[in-house]
């Protein structure tokens, strides 16, 4: 193994997201020239779209409070050492519980409604990633393939509870009752006349109190301190006395209650029910959230802010270029996760080479930290 | 419930069971090596676009079922390149791989055809027929036995008869020749193999290679057999029922083939009962909808026997000198 | 001296030639020089012994012989034709074939599958399985190597397991074989059974190359002997013609000995007490067989030994890593209770600090700054922040603090921790654990992988720590530390402890004996091997 210090920080934290993303565009733009249009035209719609207005902002705002809650609970989990891809199931049944909260307190002023309803999500969704969490502990089930089944059964599971249970019978369409006004978590247009008709809510305040909230957890509290090392070092998590199987646990079910947040803006801020699929994959966008904002809350926020400029961008797109379609969108986002999850060893050791060449000294000093040897 | 009924069920249980058999024996070949395989749903997808729109720009299944078998090879091999030679994060490579999948298909569908993402209906050679049985029209009137063979057995895509040799072919594969020894070696212990003088690296991309053709075959029986034409997202999750299968057949091929009928019995079963009574109390089309899921939780959790995965796997492998 | 060929040696058994010539080899591992200018030669049809400390080199040599390293410089000539093995594909052609420590079988293939794989003859399994079920029975009763052919590894003893292993070579024709510390695994009477194949194996005309640290398996059953020492190669001697005394006494060599000043002890009361402690490693070997000893308030116990022989399941007992399977530990009067996975944290409570043997597995999260590894193990205590919060200031104050004390270079605690060399992170190890004020300390190996000047720093911190009145259990491969720090010595050898002895009076022969499994004074309780009758 020839000696390598690792990246510094900045570099780690900038410039290798940065560098996937760019080629992950590259990628998404040679596509979008094959179908014969011009990408950077596309870009242009995009960024327009995302930002150049307030509806348009709005939007973004508004997709990228679901993608921080995403991101979140992906990241929060990553740095236990678990990956936790059920975001989209805990997200979707924490509508359970926001519905019914909402439901029963739709005559109350939503500061008393919201915050019990958060409450109400929180638990669900925690439940949700809870339950592999203590199969993972305690029996050893991979939490990968848990995560996915628990999706898929909550799916059905809610399926059935919209349809069977809580859809009133003066409705047809799939769909719970719906929230009084007066417990309905307020929209920002309702104050700031700037975001035209767009869905952006107060759910918004919660993502950025979710953001430090996590920062504070992870970074300032002992039991961020045992998740960490757990994540990095189960052996020497061991050594400090951390119980891992309680780490797990306790760290999905954080995970679970993130994701569920999304149900507060959906549910209760913007479709005002309980509709199917409302999560409507923003699962899956958390983990290219998290890969690029480095499981980081600023990281996350800005990823954020970008896939919902994307998500945003793309519809304006398919208006403005109805040669491409959102799918597009889509295609950036698997080649993010591609890139910075799984083909990180693309630019890494090149990096890192490229780093070492700079500074003898630190050359000097990395071959001699690296004189592991075999034990003989 | 009169036998003709019977027949139709366990006929949709045939049909609906094919392609999860064969994306389920895909994903024991990769996952036997030790490679986590959680994009056979992108494969399935990616293959089935491919397979339609190839299929209706040429009038041939057979070219489409080609064209399926290649680009789904080209998905793995896109994933195989990111966790073994880059030994890169398998499931993450899973995860990019099937949302790649989902967004290309229906984006390359609309971009080159217009049609909201579907690729045109076939016409008659481009879509694959059922397939008549010797005999079969003259023995359907012999009673009991003869509906079984004439309507049961015989009258399936070719896709349904290949899927079910593979599972003889896949046992003979794993379990009697020198390759499948080596790949069963590769997923417990690559060290033992490297040591044996064997290379790990050429084996995975070996039995990925198998992983992507198998995965081409599932996804095509999508468009050319079953269906005419790639719909969006058509494969609905099929890919991870496959998984599930895979994994509560603890990766072997005989029980990899019940269970696949086991979950395409649950799958016919939903689709055409609402609902169903189960001791008097109803039980609701969902729960069935969840319990390929629900069986494959309960067996991982280690409460119906053990599922011991091959050891090796997930795990890149590093020659540690 | 006639190079025989190939072909011709296996028609009869031949008593001279060289079976392996290893000329001038040298290999280094960036700083480490793990082998210099080795010189080897090993008749055919002999078993020849290779033995020397942690350290000495003979892994590396032997796994250069098979393949898996390449040497930086020097000659291999097999059955007197220079070759250079680039991989075990090669060694194996070449008639080498090597069992390794760690077996390399797949738990849940048949022993034939298992034999069979990478020797295939063709394509199709069953011809291939077929011949080596015919092959097998050749050999097993060939050389006594009775194993079921259809057992499943996984079932089958370890002892066994190991057949599997020197069957495998065999059967793809291995005229030379190399074990590497074989029997560390077995029981007395498996080691038995193993020697007695060896046996018979140099009556069949193949040559044996063992690699031991056990002295009584050199006597036992060796023909020649070569002596490794730090990288060197220090004597090779007829076995007939040398005693354990000289060969212990080459192995341990006499070195420039680092004595530390050190005033006498002042034991005070017992603090740690260890009760005839059972362990068993994670694949449920036992490796501590029945261990007692206590460790007073002011003394440092040293426990001596080569690694491998239960001190490192001995540490992680009685630091609460690790659930012992019988006995008890009993810490500052208490008997110390594991329930749960976070057995460690109860052991800090109760007032131990603990040194680990592997700092960058076990005792440092390297990727991280060396302020976050300054409270490893202890962030839940109150200095570090009343409630739930961290206080991260009083952290990074502590890590300051451990840097000044114990001179920390470069002194920067946000750097991270892999950036430090390793005696500088195990000063970083040391001064968390020491700074804690414990009443017991548990180390392992303090100054492996430390340079010279850190390793008197640390050695004069821990005669503090037991000045200050802490009860201190110290193990260590190295003999001179432990020679230069203990109060008391006690050796391990093969789980259990076979010796005790005074480190002002105890030699280096005495001691070396009774590490490599020798002891002619009284008997300890549970021995395996070296209670069985005198030496051949």
């Amino acid at each position: 193994m020839s000696a390598r210090r690792p990246l510094p920080r900045w570099a780690d934290v900038a410039l290798l997201p940065a560098l996937n993303l760019a080629l992950a565009f590259l990628v998404s733009g040679l596509v979008v020239l094959l179908v014969g249009e011009n990408p950077f035209h596309a870009i242009q719609v995009i960024i327009y779209g995302a930002f150049g207005y307030g509806d348009g902002l709005g939007y973004t705002l508004y997709y990228a409070t679901n993608f921080v809650f995403t991101g979140l609970a992906v990241a929060v989990a990553a740095h236990a050492g678990l990956f936790n891809i059920g975001g989209d199931g805990q997200a979707y049944v924490a509508g359970l519980g926001a519905i019914v909260v909402a439901l029963a307190l739709d005559q109350t002023h939503w500061l008393l409604a919201m915050p019990a309803a958060i409450v109400a999500a929180a638990a669900v969704g925690g439940l949700w990633g809870f339950v592999p969490g203590w199969l993972q502990a305690k029996r050893g089930s991979h939490v990968v393939i848990t995560t996915i089944m628990f999706n898929f059964i909550a799916a059905a599971l809610m399926v059935y509870m919209i349809n069977r249970v809580l859809k009133p019978a003066t409705t047809m369409a799939p769909e719970s009752a719906t929230i009084a006004v007066a417990g309905r978590v307020p929209q920002l247009r309702q104050f700031f006349s700037f975001f035209g008709y767009s869905p952006v809510n107060l759910s918004i305040v919660i993502a950025i109190l979710a953001l430090i909230g996590v920062y504070i957890l992870v970074w300032h509290t002992k039991f961020g301190y045992a998740m960490r090392v757990l994540g990095a070092n189960p052996t020497a998590s061991r050594y400090a006395g951390i119980s891992n199987s309680r780490m797990i646990m306790i760290t999905m079910t954080i995970s679970g209650a993130l994701a569920g947040m999304v149900a507060i803006n959906e549910v209760m801020g913007v479709q005002n029910r309980l509709v199917l699929d409302f999560v409507a994959g923003a699962g899956f966008v958390g983990i290219a959230v998290a890969l690029m904002g480095r499981n980081h809350p600023i990281g996350i926020a800005l990823a954020a802010i970008l896939f919902g400029a994307l998500y945003q961008g793309g519809q304006e797109l398919q208006f403005v270029i109805p040669g491409i379609t959102r799918e597009m969108i889509v295609v950036i986002q698997a080649l993010v996760i591609l890139f910075t999850g799984a083909m990180e060893g693309l630019f890494r050791p090149s990096l890192e080479r490229a780093f070492m060449l700079l500074t003898p000294e630190q050359k000097a000093e990395a071959i001699a930290v690296s004189t592991t040897g075999p034990e003989s | 419930m009169d036998l003709s009924v019977i027949l139709s069920i366990l006929d949709a249980t045939i049909r609906l069971s094919t392609p999860l058999l064969l994306a389920c024996l895909a994903g024991m070949y990769s996952e036997r090596s030790g490679i986590f395989d959680i994009g056979l749903e992108g494969k399935m997808l990616s293959a089935a676009f491919a397979a339609g729109a190839v299929a209706a720009i040429s009038g041939s299944a057979w070219l489409g079922l080609l064209a399926g078998m290649i680009v789904s090879l080209g998905t793995t091999l896109l994933q195989g390149v990111a966790a073994i030679s880059l030994k890169g994060n398998q499931l993450i490579a899973g995860v990019a791989i099937n949302m790649l999948a989902a967004g290309m298909t229906t984006f390359l569908g609309q971009t080159w055809f217009h049609q909201g993402g579907r690729t045109p209906a076939l016409s008659a050679g481009g879509r694959f027929e059922p397939i008549t049985l010797p005999f079969a029209n003259e023995l359907a009137g012999v009673p009991i036995l003869g509906p079984i063979y004439a309507d049961l057995i015989s009258g399936h895509y070719i896709l349904v008869y290949i899927a079910f040799i593979m599972v003889a072919v896949t046992y003979f594969v794993l379990f009697r020749t020198r390759f499948g020894l080596r790949l069963r070696a590769v997923g417990e212990n690559p060290k033992a193999v490297d040591t044996a003088g064997i290379s790990v690296v050429r084996l995975r991309y070996q039995a990925i290679i198998i992983t992507g053709l198998l995965c081409g075959l599932a996804g095509a029986y999508f468009s050319i057999a079953q269906g005419s034409g790639f719909g969006n997202n058509m494969t609905a999750g099929k890919g991870y029922i496959a998984l599930a299968a895979l994994i509560f057949a603890k990766w072997k091929p005989v029980p990899a083939m019940f269970t696949c009928l086991l979950f395409g019995f649950l799958d016919a079963l939903q689709i055409r009962l609402q609902s169903a009574e189960l001791f008097g109390i109803e039980v609701p089309v969902q729960a069935i909808q969840a319990l390929p899921y629900v069986l494959t939780v309960v067996l991982l959790a280690g409460f119906i026997g053990k599922a011991v995965g091959p050891k090796a796997g997930g795990v890149p492998y590093t020659k540690e000198r | 001296m006639n190079p025989q060929r190939p072909e011709t040696a296996a028609a009869s058994a031949p008593a001279s030639g060289w079976a392996i010539e290893l000329e001038k080899i040298n290999k280094r591992f960036g700083a480490v020089h793990a082998n210099k200018d080795i010189d080897l030669k090993v008749k055919r049809g002999t078993i020849h012994g290779i033995v020397g400390e942690n350290g000495a080199g003979k892994s590396t040599l032997m796994s250069i012989l098979y393949g898996f390293y390449t040497a930086d410089s020097g000659a291999i000539r097999v059955n007197g034709t220079e070759h250079a093995i680039t991989d075990s594909r090669h060694a194996l052609a070449l008639g080498i074939g090597m069992v390794h420590q760690h077996f390399m079988l797949v738990d849940n293939f048949t022993v034939l599958e298992n034999v069979v794989l990478g020797a295939e003859d063709s394509g199709l399994l069953k011809p291939s399985l077929d011949r080596a079920r015919q092959e097998l029975d050749r050999l097993e009763h060939e050389y006594d190597l009775e194993v079921d052919p259809d057992a499943i590894i996984e079932d089958i003893s370890v002892g066994q397991q190991q057949r599997v292993e020197i069957l495998k070579a065999l059967y793809r024709g291995a005229e030379t074989l190399i074990l590497d510390e074989p029997t560390g695994v077995l029981t007395p009477k498996e080691a038995d059974d193993l020697f007695r194949v060896l046996r018979t194996l140099r009556e069949q005309g193949k040559t044996v190359i063992l690699i031991t640290h056990k002295l009584r398996e050199i006597m036992a059953i060796t023909d020649s002997v070569s002596v490794m020492r730090q990288g060197e190669m220090v004597a090779t001697l007829e076995t007939a013609a040398t005693n354990p005394e000289e060969i212990a006494e080459l192995m341990v060599g006499r070195r420039v000995l680092l004595r530390v000043d050190k005033g006498p002890a002042n034991p005070g009361k017992t603090l740690l007490e260890v009760q005839d402690l059972v362990v068993a490693d994670d694949m449920g070997v036992v490796r501590v067989k029945g261990v007692s000893f206590s460790v007073r308030a002011g003394e440092i116990i040293g426990i001596a030994g080569v690694s491998g022989n239960g001190q490192s399941e001995l540490l992680e007992s009685v630091s609460g890593m690790r659930d012992q399977t019988s006995g008890t530990i009993i810490l500052n009067g208490k008997p110390l209770s594991l329930e749960g996975d976070d057995g460690a944290a109860h052991a800090r409570d109760a007032g131990l600090a603990h040194v680990p043997e592997d700092r960058q597995r076990m005792g440092l999260v390297t990727t991280v700054s060396e302020w976050e590894n300054a409270i490893l193990g202890y962030q839940n205590s109150p200095e570090y922040g009343a409630g739930a919060l961290l206080d991260i200031g009083a952290a990074k104050k502590a890590a300051a603090a451990h840097i000044e004390l114990f001179d920390v270079r470069p002194a920067n605690i946000n750097l991270k921790t892999s950036l430090f060399s390793g005696g500088n992170q195990q000063k970083i190890v040391l001064a968390r654990e020491m700074q804690r004020d414990p009443d017991v300390l548990v180390i392992g190996q303090p100054t492996r992988g430390v340079d010279i000047g850190a390793i008197e720093f640390i050695h004069k911190e821990i005669i503090k720590m037991r000045d200050e009145g802490k009860a201190i259990l110290l193990v260590s491969v190295e003999l001179d530390e432990i020679r230069s720090l203990a109060d008391r010595i006690l050796v391990m050898f093969d789980g259990v402890i076979v010796g005790e002895a005074d480190p002002a009076v105890a030699t280096e022969g005495e001691l070396g004996l009774m590490m490599a499994g020798i002891n002619n004074k009284a008997a300890p309780r549970g021995l395996g091997i070296a209670e069985q009758g005198p030496l051949p």
